[in-house]
């Protein structure tokens, strides 16, 4: 007992106690998913009781693997879709809108930033029943289904970009683009040869973000996909997770994962060549990357 | 956005000293550059918000039942909002109910989620040592995991024959078998903060990261024991991070109806979520979807401006 004492009133202890937590916060965020990873190579049909390994879910089976099953391949392949069309629209809008917006003074562009970051904190739930109404009452050059979709995301995901760009830009500061302009550098020369490639982390670390981001997504794009045929595997899962699935379903969740998995770690070792060189950034490995979300 | 015009420069930062006629022409640059964007946030952001006030206030096509929205304010029809609003307030009522219950399971779930969270994000800030990379890519691994697959992993363990059941039943030995998946408040707030305290996680992480070393230094310097040095000090300049996690898991808490359905799909447990999901999906709905939409709004107003208002001083700030 007074072992225990004079432990706790060491003033050089191990954190033992914050450090059982985290590990127990860890086995609890993560294993059901990883459990639910493994009974996605469950031989028989139960999703509770694994009885050996196998690939049917994935391939093997003939009806209802998510190779054979069109429903659930389409959806994946709806939900890459979306996510790379998303990805490719958003990024360059942003990260424009940041730049724009960190440069212009005034009343306009101040209060156009108190609406993109009203659009990073609304709940989803409010901005895709004001999208659907959008498209369903106001004649539109598009109605519900990928275009509906992508543009429901884009106006979700746009924030993020912003965010993450402009605290880049107030870390880096004028002075590089200044000394640029001061040798003889216009302004888009300045911002295309020496402020872009300064921005190129956070821009990376903004583009996986929103890719991740993107293909979670389940609210905006279950509104808007108005037919099966535009239905993402989010939406699958919402449809027939309490409907005594297959497998096949966690199959198709645990491929989402990996494709979000590859983009994450593709990232971050993209994100680590590109800080290499980087004196700010020394050493810190995938806490630098982590910083730049 | 008529007004791009007469922008330029007009308040530029004092002593700049670009001669005037290029920080002009820059002027220029930096509003084409921040149009497009500006432009797609008014279109898909702020006339829809608009939109959903003129279809509450709006009138129903008489044939076909569907809402034709009036823009003008000054011809908004305010019955279908003043019978929402009463139904709301009587008790009883649908979403009265489905109102209180949102409030307190959201704040049940965020005080979890921060009691978990703090010492967690603590933990990986400050004492996690060499094995802080690792750590960290565990805690924002729930960010790309995707929240669907989450929750169709908790409906797996906790079905009737699930693992769960398996386990407080020693594998079939005791003959309990409750039915988590049903109603069941706890486990919803609970399915709430599992979805969610990675979203406080990290911006906690991010803050305490932040917290410069020498003040705790300091603080232990002049005397305070471990304990009230984290009161006095490192809590209290925790603060704004703790309060932006707070409404950063708030905020998408009060549109959530998605958790729900998975984890009870009964109306027992219904929050504001659940009834904007089902009054939207149905035909002749919609004013009532979107008089939900509109009250939910305004209450998540109040946590938003907020937000809002300490990330601009914190830009004012920097610049």
């Amino acid at each position: 007992m007074s072992a225990l004492i004079r432990w706790w009133h060491d003033p050089w202890r191990k954190p033992r106690i914050l450090g059982a937590v985290t590990v127990a916060y860890l086995l609890w965020s993560l294993l059901p998913v990883l459990v639910a990873v493994l009974f996605s190579f469950n031989s028989s049909r139960s999703r509770t009781d694994f009885q050996g390994f196998s690939m049917r879910w994935y391939w093997g089976d003939d009806t209802r693997s998510v190779w054979a099953d069109d429903s659930l391949h389409a959806a994946l392949l709806q939900t890459l879709k979306l996510g790379l069309v998303t990805t490719l629209v958003t990024i360059p809008l942003g990260v424009a809108f940041a730049i724009g917006m960190d440069r212009w003074r005034g009343r306009l562009p101040q209060s156009a930033n108190g609406v993109m970051l009203l659009s990073f904190v609304i709940p989803e739930t409010l901005l895709a029943v004001a999208l659907l109404f959008l498209v369903t009452t106001i004649v539109l050059p598009f109605t519900l289904g990928t275009t509906a979709q992508v543009v429901g995301l884009v106006t979700f995901q746009i924030s993020y970009p912003a965010v993450i760009v402009r605290a880049r830009l107030a870390t880096i500061g004028r002075e590089y683009e200044e000394a640029a302009m001061d040798l003889g550098a216009s302004p888009a020369g300045a911002l295309r040869r020496v402020v872009l490639p300064m921005l190129t982390p956070a821009i990376l670390a903004s583009t996986v973000l929103v890719f991740a981001d993107v293909i979670d997504d389940f609210v905006l794009v279950r509104y808007l996909s108005g037919a099966s045929a535009t239905e993402p595997v989010t939406v699958k899962i919402y449809q027939s997770a309490r409907a005594a699935p297959t497998p096949a379903l966690n199959a198709m969740a645990s491929l989402l994962l990996l494709a979000a998995l590859l983009a994450v770690v593709a990232g971050y070792l993209i994100h680590r060549r590109l800080t290499r060189a980087d004196p700010t950034q020394e050493d810190r490995g995938i806490g630098a990357f982590a910083a730049e979300l | 956005m008529t007004s791009t015009e007469e922008q330029p420069g007009s308040t530029a930062p004092a002593g700049a000293p670009a001669p005037a006629p290029r920080r002009d022409r820059s002027g220029r640059l930096w509003q084409l550059l921040a149009l497009p964007g500006l432009a797609w946030l008014a279109v898909f952001f702020v006339v829809p918000l608009y939109l959903v006030l003129a279809i509450v206030f709006g009138r129903l096509d008489p044939l076909f039942r569907t809402p034709v929205p009036v823009w003008n304010p000054l011809q908004w029809d305010t019955s279908v909002f003043v019978d929402v609003l009463r139904e709301t307030f009587t008790p009883g009522g649908l979403f009265g109910a489905a109102l209180v219950r949102t409030v307190v399971y959201v704040l049940v779930a965020s005080t979890l989620c921060v009691l978990i969270a703090f010492p967690i994000a603590y933990y990986a800030a400050r004492l996690a040592g060499r094995r802080r990379g690792l750590l960290l890519a565990l805690l924002i691994a729930p960010f790309w995991i995707s929240y669907m697959m989450r929750m169709l992993a908790w409906v797996n363990l906790l079905a009737r024959e699930g693992l769960v059941n398996r386990v407080i039943s020693l594998d079939g030995l005791l003959d309990v078998r409750p039915n988590w998946l049903s109603g069941n408040a706890l486990v919803v707030v609970l399915g709430l903060v599992y979805g969610y305290v990675p979203y406080m996680i990290v911006p906690l992480y991010a803050g305490l990261d932040r917290l410069p070393q020498s003040v705790l230094e300091a603080a232990r310097d002049l005397g305070a024991g471990r304990a009230s040095s984290f009161w006095r000090v490192t809590l209290p300049m925790c603060r704004p991070t703790i309060v932006a996690g707070v409404l950063l898991t708030c905020l998408p808490m009060l549109g959530d109806y998605f958790t729900n359905d998975l984890l009870s799909a009964s109306p027992g447990t219904s929050m504001v979520g659940n009834l904007i999901n089902t009054t939207v999906l149905t035909p002749g709905q919609t004013g009532a979807a979107g008089a939900y939409v509109t009250i939910v709004f305004v209450i998540a107003l109040i946590p938003m401006v907020y937000y809002v208002r300490s990330v601009s001083r914190e830009d004012v700030a920097r610049t």
